[in-house]
């Protein structure tokens, strides 16, 4: 209907009952509202008469109104008690009432803020619980299917692990390698800003090769690809679950976990050592250049210092925690992406979920991984 | 009934292509006021496209939208805007927002648009969505706990929110079971002799178009070859139109429409 503003909607009393005049329409709804409300002392005013002789464009939501100020079982006689109305406006009237005479308002349950805020936490930490047995029943069943196809190597998916490698690994170089060089840069400067008042300026090449080797190479790599690759599993996933693609390839008898979940946890445990060897060669290299630049190191010297003085196992530290980052990102990111649901709310919840977690577990396990590594003397 | 020849959308000399692949190419059609206009084509010819080029989510490559007597295009964004309000649009999958239940659905454009508070245009809400055919207690689901049927139920409902004048359904009766595709048609007319508004209803189904529809287009080749009563458009001589509705298919629901009106 046209919702023209010239005749605003008005509610009268008149002898005998109200009178509706004007237009009933949606703009003039809220203002309606409430001259019905003023007008309307309590629920015996439901028997009055209503006058729709001066009524002008009437839409749905007008219709509820006049429902309202009569009740649905009245309206359905408009016919009897205001013939003079078109037939179309006693269809809407009619069909309007008919729908309200069952949308009784539902009741919806109220609780306490105290008592909801405690079952809030409750549930969270329940939730919290669920998550890390889902998580370990998760990495079973990928290591149980991975058993189960180890020795069968005409079931490996050597064109999907190829793909996944490609976006997880290739493309992910040359982010990798740029973060890695500025905080390798970053570290030399502060290294060098602290040492040079002991007059040991030197050991800044020993700083940033055992940062890099031991930690950051790995680290860094394992954050970036946990915010890059664990969300896009997530939401690759998750969204082919919104879409019953996972359903089916159930029904033809094709194991999700295989075609999914395999390559992506495989495609990552080759590139996450892969870029943790980058992340250690490029952070090292901006060490070296604001050694060489900033610090009157000569690239010859830091080289023999490197070379003399690093022994193989901080490498080899470094390296080995990188299949495990590597298969934890992977796992959580597919596992997040299976438990979301339908809605778009949902699949953005979990690739939420599945950085934090991975990036959480990635920091987790490192510190142990540390502690254990000193205590080894390693 | 304010059925009349006056028609609320013009199209005219329409082009539609997606690279080099042409889909519309001068074609013709109007919407008049009041009307069921149902909008056939075999699969692929653009009925979809025609409703995205109307309600302004296609930029068409060529010819010339009016809607209300105004060309959309060529209006500034919010008059615009404001001529939108006036369509109500279903889409094919139901396009509900799935973040949140079918009363907020049906209540976010009553909030935004029409500036009602959230309990007045929750209760509206509810009464559209009774109005839609759907139980009371639907009203607090999430879109994603819903069957078919259900969803293009809601999906209706949120289209009527604004009291649309010119109503887009895209395939409303797909997937439906023919129970539940009948009472959809019976619904659809209830509400348009009630609100009187005009409706584009793509479509495959011919049970809809012989009961609900007063007048059929036909998309093919391009463009609409004819856009007329069903009788008319029966009796056109074409290949595709002959298979279409002389088929065995097209005989039975023109048999079952015949049935129901003898009755």
């Amino acid at each position: 209907m046209p919702q023209t503003a010239l005749s605003p909607g008005k509610l009268e009393r008149q002898a005998g009952g109200l009178r509706a005049t004007g237009d009933w329409t949606l703009p003039h709804h809220q203002r309606l509202r409430k001259t019905i409300e003023q007008q309307r002392p309590g629920h015996a005013a439901n028997t009055q008469d209503l006058d729709l002789k001066g009524l002008g464009e009437l839409d749905t939501s007008g219709a509820v109104l006049l429902v309202e100020i009569i009740g649905p079982e009245r309206m359905l006689e408009v016919a009897n008690w205001a013939p003079e109305q078109p037939a179309e406006r006693h269809a809407l009237l009619l069909a309007v009432a008919g729908a309200m005479q069952h949308s009784d308002p539902i009741p919806t349950p109220t609780r306490s803020p105290a008592v909801a805020a405690l079952g809030e936490i409750g549930r969270i930490m329940e939730n919290l619980g669920r998550q890390q047995l889902q998580l370990l029943g998760f990495i079973g069943l990928t290591l149980g299917s991975l058993a189960s196809v180890l020795l069968k190597p005409w079931r490996w998916r050597v064109t999907a692990l190829v793909a996944h490698i490609q976006q997880t690994g290739l493309n992910a170089i040359p982010i990798v390698a740029l973060l890695t060089f500025l905080v390798g840069a970053v570290v030399a400067f502060l290294g060098a800003t602290v040492l040079r008042d002991f007059g040991a300026t030197i050991f800044t090449v020993n700083l940033v090769a055992y940062a890099f080797l031991r930690e950051f190479g790995v680290l860094l790599a394992a954050i970036m690809l946990a915010g890059r690759t664990a969300s896009a599993f997530t939401a690759q996933i998750g969204s082919m679950k919104a879409n019953e693609e996972i359903d089916a390839l159930r029904a033809q008898g094709l194991s999700p976990m295989e075609l999914l979940v395999l390559p992506r946890v495989l495609a990552m445990m080759i590139s996450l050592p892969i870029l943790t060897f980058i992340g250690m060669l490029s952070g090292i290299a901006g060490g070296a250049m604001v050694c060489v630049l900033a610090l009157d190191i000569s690239l010859t010297q830091f080289l023999d210092i490197l070379q003399r003085d690093t022994p193989l196992r901080h490498f080899l530290v470094g390296l080995g925690k990188a299949p495990i980052f590597a298969f934890l990102i992977a796992v959580i990111g597919c596992l997040e992406g299976f438990k979301a649901s339908g809605s778009a709310q949902s699949v953005g919840e979990h690739t939420t979920s599945s950085v934090v977690q991975s990036i959480f577990m990635v920091i987790l396990i490192d510190a142990l991984a540390a502690m254990f590594f000193m205590e080894m003397g390693w | 009934m304010s059925r009349s020849e006056e028609a609320v959308i013009e199209v005219r000399g329409l082009v539609n292509r997606f690279g080099p692949h042409v889909v519309h190419e001068d074609l013709d059609l109007d919407i008049r006021r009041g009307e069921i206009l149902g909008v056939v084509g075999g699969s692929g010819t653009g009925k979809s496209v025609l409703l995205r080029s109307i309600v302004g989510l296609k930029h068409p490559d060529g010819g010339s939208i009016r809607v209300f007597g105004q060309d959309l295009r060529r209006l500034p964004a919010d008059q615009r805007s404001r001529l939108e309000r006036r369509f109500g649009v279903m889409f094919q999958r139901g396009a509900l927002f799935t973040s949140l239940n079918l009363q907020e659905n049906v209540a976010l454009p009553l909030i935004e648009h029409a500036g009602l508070s959230r309990a007045d245009a929750e209760h509206l809400a509810r009464v559209k969505l009774a109005l839609a055919g759907l139980p009371p207690e639907a009203a607090l689901l999430a879109p994603d706990a819903l069957s078919g049927g259900m969803t293009k139920r809601a999906a209706l409902a949120r289209a009527l929110a604004l009291d649309p004048e010119v109503l887009f359904l895209d395939e409303p009766t797909a997937g439906l079971d023919p129970i539940g595709a009948a009472a959809f048609d019976q619904l659809l007319m209830t509400l348009r002799d009630a609100l009187g508004f005009s409706v584009f209803l793509v479509t495959h189904d011919l049970d809809t178009l012989y009961t609900a529809c007063d007048r059929v287009a036909v998309i093919a080749r391009k463009r609409v070859l004819v856009a007329d009563d069903l009788a008319t458009v029966e009796a056109t001589d074409d290949d595709w139109i002959r298979d279409y509705f002389h088929g065995p298919r097209g005989r039975a629901a023109s048999q079952a429409a015949q049935r129901l009106e003898d009755q």
